[in-house]
C-alpha cells in the first residue's frame, strides 16, 4: 500500500518527464512556427492576388512579383526577429509590473553600439581580419547581452523601483527621462571617441551568399540567396527564443517570474524575493534587447546613439500586437508585423507603378496597425485566450 | 516562550490607522481564532505577521525572535505561512504548479517533497486529480483547498488562515473544519481568522475579538462561546 502510494505521488509529481519539458518549450515555439508559415503564406496569397488583379494591364507584373517573394520572406524573417526579440523586453517588464519600459530602446542601442566597440577594438588591434566568423558572432552578442542586462538592472534600481506604488505614470515619465539621458549619454561618449557619431560595425568576412535554390520564371532561372549576415541573424534569434522558453516554462525560477507576475504579495508569501524577480526579469529582457542590438548593428553595418528610438516603437507595436504581458505573444507579434512590413517595403511601389516608394511607406503601415489594435483589439492576437500569459 | 507573539501592534494603510495596539499569543500546539465584524482587522493582523504590512508601531515574536522588520519571503522561511483572503491562487499556474511555488524554498527533487506532496493529497485527494488544471478553473472549494496546500508546502509551523470556509457551501465548511483540526493534530499550530465564528470556536483552544483594530475580548473558546456579547454580535444568537 505505501510502495503503490509513493508510485502515485512520483508520478503525479515532480520530476517533469522529458517529454513534457519538451512540449513546454517547444509549445510556444511551434505557435510561433505557425505563425511564420501562415503570415508567410497569407501575404503571398495576397501578393499573386494583387499581381493577377493588374495582369491585364501589366503582363510581366506576377513574374516581377515572384522573383522577389523569397527575398522579401527573408527579410521578413530578419525583421520580425528583430522586432520579436526587442518586443519580449517590453513583454516580460510589463508582466510583471503592468509598466511600460519606454527606455527598453535605447537598452537595445547600447547593445549595438557595445557591439560596434569590441568590433572597433578587434579592428584596430588588427585581431578582426583573422577572427572565425562565429567566434566573433558570440563574443558580440555576448558582450551585448552582458552590458544591455546590466544597464536594464541599474536602471530599475535607480529609475523604477524608489517609484513602485506611485502613480501609473510617474514610473512611465522615469522611463521616459531614461531613454533621453541614455541617447545623449551615448551621444556623448560616441562623438568623443574614435567610434563617432555613427560607428562602423566592422565584421569579418562571412562568406559569400548562400544560394538556397534556383526559381525557374519565365526567361532565365533566379537564384534565391541567402545573405549569411541574415542566417546569422535568424539562427541567434530562434536559440534565443527556445533558450527563453525553456526558461520560463520549465525552471523554478521561470515559474517563480510568471507566480510574481500574477500575484506579487501572494509570489513573496510563497519566500519569493519578488524584488529578485523584478531584477531578473529585466535582466533577461535587457540581455535579449542586447543581443537584437548587437545582431542589428552586425546586420547593418552602423550603429548611432537613435538607434533604438523606432525599433523600440515597433517592438512595442508588436508586444501591443501580440498580446502585452503574453511572451508567446511578443514573438508572434513581432514576426507578424516584421513580415507585414518587408511585404509592404517591397511591393508597395510595384503595385502602385511607383506612385508610392514602400521602404518610406512601411514604417506608416507599423504604427497604422498599432492604432488599429488599440481600437479594435486591444488585448492582442493571443490575447486572454492563451495559456502563455507570463 | 510562546511561539507568536504581537505586542502592542500599530499598522497603518497610509493614513489610516488599521491596527491599534493589537496584543496576541499564540502557543506551540494551539489553534487560536481571530473573529470580528468586516473591517475590524483581522487581514490587517495577519498580513503584519507574514510581513506583508510593516508595523509602525510594536513588536512581532515568532519564537523568541523579532520578526517585524523581516521581509515576508523572509518569514515563510522561518516557519510561518498564510492561506491568504480570498486564495489567491496562481490563475495561470497548473495545481502542481502553484503546490510547487509553495515548495519554493525546497528542492523539488527531495523525497521530502514528495513526501509533502502526499501529505497534501491526503487531505484533499481532490486536487491530485486536478495537478495538470489551471488554478483559476478550479471551484471556489478546490481554490481554497489549493490555498491551503500551497501553504502547507511551505513546511509552516504556523499556518495563518485568512476566512477558509468564506463563499463555500456548509458541507464543504465543515470539511474544511475537519482538515484544519487534522492539520493541527498533525503537530501545525493554527492561527484561524473567521466570520464563522461559531464553527471556528468549536475546533479553537482560545480566541480573540477583534472590533475596530483593538482587541476588545480574550478567551478560551468555550467561555468565548458562552458570552453574552459576542453571542450576540457574533454568533447571531439572541
Ligand atoms: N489596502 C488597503 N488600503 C487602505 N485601507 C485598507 C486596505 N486594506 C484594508 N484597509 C482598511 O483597514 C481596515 C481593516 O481591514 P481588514 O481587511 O484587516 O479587515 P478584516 O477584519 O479582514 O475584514 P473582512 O472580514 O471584511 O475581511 C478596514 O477599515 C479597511 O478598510
Ligand atoms: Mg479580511
Amino acid at each position: 500500500m505505501a510502495a503503490e502510494v509513493k508510485a502515485q505521488a512520483s508520478s503525479s509529481s515532480g520530476q517533469r518527464s522529458f517529454t513534457e519539458v519538451l512540449r513546454t518549450v517547444f509549445g510556444p515555439v511551434g505557435q510561433l512556427i505557425l505563425f511564420i508559415v501562415g503570415s508567410a503564406l497569407a501575404l503571398s496569397l495576397v501578393v499573386v492576388l494583387l499581381a493577377l488583379l493588374q495582369i491585364g494591364a501589366r503582363p510581366d507584373i506576377l513574374t516581377r512579383a515572384l522573383t522577389i517573394l523569397p527575398q522579401v520572406i527573408i527579410d521578413g524573417l530578419v525583421r520580425g526577429f528583430l522586432f520579436a526579440s526587442i518586443a519580449l523586453g517590453y513583454t516580460m517588464v510589463y508582466g510583471v509590473l503592468e509598466f511600460i519600459n519606454f527606455a527598453h530602446g535605447e537598452i537595445f542601442m547600447v547593445g549595438g553600439v557595445v557591439g560596434a566597440a569590441v568590433s572597433l577594438f578587434l579592428a584596430s588591434s588588427g585581431l578582426l581580419a583573422g577572427m572565425p566568423g562565429l567566434l566573433f558572432v558570440i563574443l558580440v552578442i555576448a558582450v551585448g547581452m552582458v552590458v544591455s542586462g546590466a544597464l536594464a538592472v541599474t536602471v530599475e534600481r535607480v529609475a523604477y523601483r524608489p517609484l513602485r506604488g506611485a502613480p501609473r505614470l510617474v514610473p512611465l515619465i522615469s522611463a521616459i527621462g531614461v531613454s533621453l539621458v541614455l541617447q545623449d549619454l551615448m551621444r556623448l561618449m560616441m562623438t568623443n571617441t574614435p567610434l563617432g557619431f555613427n560607428a562602423r560595425f566592422n565584421t569579418p568576412d562571412f562568406g559569400p551568399p548562400i544560394r538556397l535554390f534556383e526559381m525557374n520564371l519565365g526567361a532565365r532561372p533566379v537564384p534565391v540567396i541567402l545573405p549569411p549576415k541574415a542566417l546569422i541573424f535568424i539562427v541567434a534569434s530562434v536559440l534565443m527564443l527556445i533558450a527563453l522558453n525553456y526558461l520560463v516554462n520549465a525552471t523554478r525560477l521561470g515559474k517563480a517570474i510568471r507566480a510574481t507576475a500574477q500575484d506579487m504579495p501572494t509570489a513573496s508569501l510563497m519566500g519569493i524575493n519578488v524584488n529578485q524577480i523584478v531584477a531578473l526579469t529585466f535582466l533577461i529582457g535587457g540581455a535579449l534587447g542586447g543581443a537584437a542590438g548587437a545582431l542589428f548593428g552586425l546586420n547593418v553595418g552602423t550603429v548611432n546613439p537613435y538607434m533604438g528610438f523606432i525599433p523600440g516603437l515597433k517592438a512595442f507595436t508588436a508586444a501591443v500586437l501580440g498580446g502585452i504581458g503574453n511572451i508567446t505573444g511578443a514573438m508572434v507579434g513581432g514576426v507578424v508585423l516584421g513580415f507585414l512590413e518587408a511585404f509592404v517595403a517591397s511591393y508597395l511601389s510595384l503595385f502602385t507603378n511607383g506612385a508610392f516608394s514602400g521602404a518610406a511607406y512601411a514604417d506608416i503601415a507599423a504604427f497604422s496597425i498599432l492604432i488599429l489594435i488599440l481600437i479594435f483589439r486591444p488585448s492582442g492576437l493571443l490575447g486572454e485566450a492563451t495559456t502563455q500569459k507570463v | 516562550m510562546a511561539l507568536l507573539e504581537l505586542k502592542n501592534v500599530h499598522t497603518y494603510y497610509g493614513k489610516i490607522h488599521a491596527l491599534k495596539g493589537v496584543s496576541i499569543t499564540v502557543e506551540k500546539g494551539e489553534i487560536v481564532t481571530l473573529i470580528g465584524s468586516n473591517g475590524a482587522g483581522k487581514s490587517t493582523t495577519l498580513r503584519t505577521i507574514s510581513g506583508l504590512l510593516t508595523p509602525r508601531g510594536g513588536e512581532v515574536y515568532f519564537s523568541g525572535q523579532r520578526i517585524d522588520k523581516v521581509p515576508a519571503h523572509e518569514i515563510v522561511k522561518l516557519g510561518i505561512a498564510q492561506a491568504p483572503e480570498g486564495r489567491r491562487i496562481f490563475p495561470r499556474l497548473t495545481v502542481l504548479e502553484n503546490l510547487e511555488m509553495g515548495a519554493y524554498l525546497h528542492s523539488t527533487r527531495s523525497q521530502a517533497y514528495h513526501d509533502d506532496l502526499e501529505r497534501v493529497f491526503t487531505l484533499f485527494p481532490r486536487l491530485r486529480e486536478r495537478t495538470a488544471q489551471k488554478g483559476g478553473t478550479l471551484s471556489g472549494g478546490e481554490q481554497q483547498m489549493l490555498a491551503i496546500g500551497r501553504a502547507l508546502m511551505t513546511r509552516p509551523q504556523v499556518l495563518l488562515l485568512d476566512e477558509p470556509s468564506m463563499g463555500l457551501a456548509p458541507v464543504l465548511v465543515e470539511q474544511i473544519f475537519e482538515i484544519v483540526k487534522t492539520i493541527n493534530g498533525q503537530g501545525t499550530t493554527v492561527l484561524l481568522v473567521e466570520q464563522n465564528a461559531l464553527q471556528a470556536l468549536s475546533i479553537a483552544n482560545r480566541g480573540y475579538v477583534l472590533q475596530s483594530g483593538a482587541i476588545v475580548l480574550e478567551d478560551s473558546a468555550q467561555a468565548l462561546r458562552e458570552n453574552e456579547t459576542v453571542q450576540k454580535a457574533y454568533l447571531g444568537l439572541e
